[in-house]
């Protein structure tokens, strides 16, 4: 019989609903709190050198958050968000990647592009927004982005880049299609990962992309970061049924649901879902279950809606710490020389954030530069009428006005 | 009469409808116990309920779809959009379904219960996506209504009447003046009509129209105009949807010259309405071009908003050129 609803029909004479909480996607953990392998866990690839990598990163990105945060509530920038409580779901799944391959994030995901490459002085440009910044001081802090580094700029607007990631993900797969058999003739060289929190999740968008991206099979590896809170909203008021994780299977997409907390899950499932997506052409949903430590972000005071039983229940389950006690154990680290690197660290950031704030900020011919790829004669002549008009009065606008030509 | 900041005087307008209508709703990202992002609704969950004051998935679409078709049924349905730059993704539920409802149903329905709350407008340190006035995209759609107050006291008049109004009404609140505005408000109801401007002050050499937190800029600029010997009347638009052309027609019949300013972009935003509309009807009554002291034709910049934004010195700038003419 033909089948035009493409549905698997299994006929059954009892009424009976299926009830939204029936999946129940079970959870891979292969790390214990303590930082042992549990029992019957999958195997482990991770070599020493990506291990000491990603360790390394997340240290780095505590460091980094905790003095930024800081920085903000001196004045001395104007906002920031942490990645605290993700760090190991962050860094264990970029690590899991190619160096080239595309990161599409939410705004969470510091941690990946650090991973990449993307230096102190970068963040620091980026945050003070000053001349130096990529983004040419156009957008809010922790809005970073690097072409070279194969991170896509980050847009506020929550859930855009979800379905801009299938499309990203077809192009990297068109070049792999024969053109006789319309077949995949070789592996994809590259995929893309697409970070989004379980709010952003409720976003059209969402469902517009990952539904494009299962029928039109594109090699997008999306990444649901699932950690609780989206602002004040808990994931309870977000969505009912078997989390994130069970969207992915009703759109057909393969799933698999991790411990975030869990820098070797993370990092096995994300391996894993790579090899799927550049073998078959088809998309693949991680879910990480994590707990948003911090704030959402320096706009926000959590404690008018979680209570401190519960963050100092998570606070016990810190990323960082389950993996550096795997470490440890495995005698790959050393306590001492941790300590030692961490003192460096926080003097470097000190010195690069001195540094990045006093750098002028952009230009004034940045204020009209890439709106198009030149400037149409309508903001050409605003433009010319403005620098009159700063020269008129220099001192109302002191960060352009000296440097007008 | 009490002393009310803009968030507070929001949230006593919100108060009254709640209490006014047993099925009035109020609903938006965050809205919940929270209070919202800003706080506008804060206590009004202890007071009314989870079922009628709650937080929504995060989805601007399913929050509008959500809206439309709760005031269809007849519930005032107040809906919060956190941001005005994220009332994007309802676009289509606002200009194809809120704005043509009656229209396309010979009125068998409409949601004219329906009032969105959101807040609009830079001076934030918030870059592209926390600073733009997006009210021209809806200025282009019959069948919307959209309302700007510029100080605590018009909030919640404003309010109370785009509440109680029978179409679909968007508020814009300028979140710059949220806690920065304090003034008189009294805490019984009141309500200020819909589609009537304000003349704020009266003058005898130039009309200076602006809405919303833009209003505080031209007023500073007449300050500057007064001490170089010029009278300006000012206007407060108040009502983008519909606008009081009349109010504004006789003020520069009188006197002859006419600056409006608004924060977005100056290409296609409604001073281009304003200004084509005042050189039809006041033609011969004009002494100088129309001035627009706009945001450049670009996105809402971060580190160089003091250049983009149109200020005090760029309105007085204008006002002497339309004087010197
Ligand atoms: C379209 C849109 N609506 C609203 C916002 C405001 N906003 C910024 S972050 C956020 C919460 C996001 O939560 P989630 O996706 O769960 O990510 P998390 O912050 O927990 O990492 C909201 C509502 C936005 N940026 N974009």
């Amino acid at each position: 019989m033909t089948n035009p609803n493409n549905i698997s029909l299994n006929i059954s004479h009892a009424l009976e609903f299926i009830d939204g909480h029936a999946l129940n996607i079970p959870t891979l953990k292969i790390l214990s709190e303590q930082g042992d392998i549990l029992d019957g866990a999958t195997k482990s690839e991770l070599d020493k050198e990506t291990a000491l990598k990603i360790y390394s990163t997340m240290r780095f990105i505590r460091l980094l958050d905790e003095r930024m945060q800081a920085a903000q509530r001196q004045g001395r920038i104007s906002f920031y968000m942490q990645c605290l409580g993700e760090e190991a779901a962050i860094t264990a799944s970029a690590a899991a990647l190619k160096q080239d391959d595309m990161i599409m994030a939410q705004y969470r995901e510091q941690a990946a592009l650090h991973y990449r490459g993307f230096t102190l002085e970068q963040f620091m440009n980026q945050l003070f927004s000053n001349e130096k910044d990529l983004g040419k001081g156009r957008q809010m802090p922790v809005h970073y982005g690097s072409n070279e580094l194969h991170y896509l700029t980050i847009s506020s607007p929550l859930g855009t880049q979800i379905p801009q990631a299938t499309g990203y993900a077809y192009g990297q797969k068109l070049k792999h299609i024969d053109k006789e058999s319309g077949e995949l003739n070789s592996e994809i060289d590259n995929v893309t990962i697409c970070y989004f929190g379980e709010g952003a999740a409720s976003e059209g968008d969402f469902h517009a992309g990952l539904n494009m991206a299962a029928v039109h099979k594109a090699p997008v590896i999306f990444f649901a970061r699932n950690n609780g809170y989206a602002i004040s909203t808990p994931a309870d008021e977000q969505f009912k049924g078997d989390g994130i994780a069970a969207r992915g299977v009703g759109y057909g997409i393969k799933t698999i649901r991790v411990d975030g907390a869990d820098t070797l899950a993370v990092y096995e499932a994300t391996k894993k879902a790579r090899e799927i997506a550049v073998t078959t052409g088809e998309p693949v949903l991680i879910e990480s279950i994590a707990y948003r430590l911090g704030a959402h972000s320096t706009s926000d005071d959590p404690s008018g809606y979680r209570t401190k039983d519960e963050e100092a229940e998570f606070k016990n389950n810190c990323p960082v710490a389950r993996f550096k006690a795997w470490l440890l154990k495995q005698n790959w680290l050393d306590e001492k020389e941790d300590e030692a690197i961490k003192d460096k660290i926080r003097e470097e950031i000190l010195a690069a954030l001195k540094v990045a704030e006093k750098v002028q900020k952009p230009a004034l011919e940045e204020l009209v530069s890439d709106v198009y790829d030149t400037p149409i004669p309508a903001l050409q002549k605003q433009y010319e009428e403005l620098k009159e008009h700063i020269k008129q009065y220099p001192d109302a606008y002191p960060i352009t006005a000296g440097r007008i030509k | 009469m009490a002393k009310m900041n803009m968030l507070h005087a929001i949230n006593s307008a919100l108060d009254i409808s709640m209490a006014e209508h047993p099925q009035a709703c109020i609903f938006g990202e965050d809205v919940g116990y929270f209070g919202g992002v800003f706080r506008a609704t804060s206590g009004l969950q202890e007071k009314y309920g989870k079922h009628r004051v709650f937080n929504t998935p995060l989805t601007e679409q399913g929050i509008l779809g959500f809206a439309n078709g709760l005031a269809a049924f007849g519930a005032p349905a107040l809906a919060e959009i956190q941001f005005a730059d994220y009332i994007f993704p309802a676009f289509d539920q606002i200009v194809n379904e809120s704005a043509k409802f009656r229209y396309r149903s010979g009125n068998e329905f409409n949601v004219g219960n329906l009032t969105i709350r959101t807040p609009y407008g830079g001076g934030i340190a918030g870059g592209l996506y926390h600073s733009q006035s997006p009210e021209a995209y809806f200025a282009h759609t019959p069948g919307l209504k959209l309302v700007v107050p510029r100080n605590p006291y018009q909030a919640k008049g404003l309010l109370r009447a785009c509440i109680k109004d029978d179409n679909p009404v968007i508020f814009f609140e300028p979140k710059r003046l949220y806690r920065a505005s304090v003034g008189e408000v009294p805490e019984e109801d009141y309500t200020i009509e819909i589609g009537k401007a304000e003349v704020v002050k009266e003058g005898s050499d130039i009309t200076l129209l602006a809405w919303g937190a833009q209003m505080e800029i031209i007023e500073q600029a007449a300050v500057k105009a007064e001490e170089a010997g010029i009278s300006c009347e000012i206007i407060d638009l108040r009502s983008i949807l519909p606008w009081d052309a009349e109010t504004l027609i006789k003020s520069v019949t009188k006197t002859g010259r006419l600056v409006v300013s608004h924060e977005a972009p100056i290409t296609n935003g409604f001073g281009a309405e304003i200004a084509a509309t005042i050189q039809k009807e006041c033609f011969l009554h004009l002494e100088s071009p129309i001035e627009r002291v706009c945001g450049l034709d670009t996105p809402y910049p971060l580190a160089l908003e003091k250049e983009y934004v149109p200020d005090a010195l760029k309105v007085f700038e204008a006002i002497k050129k339309s004087v010197e003419f």
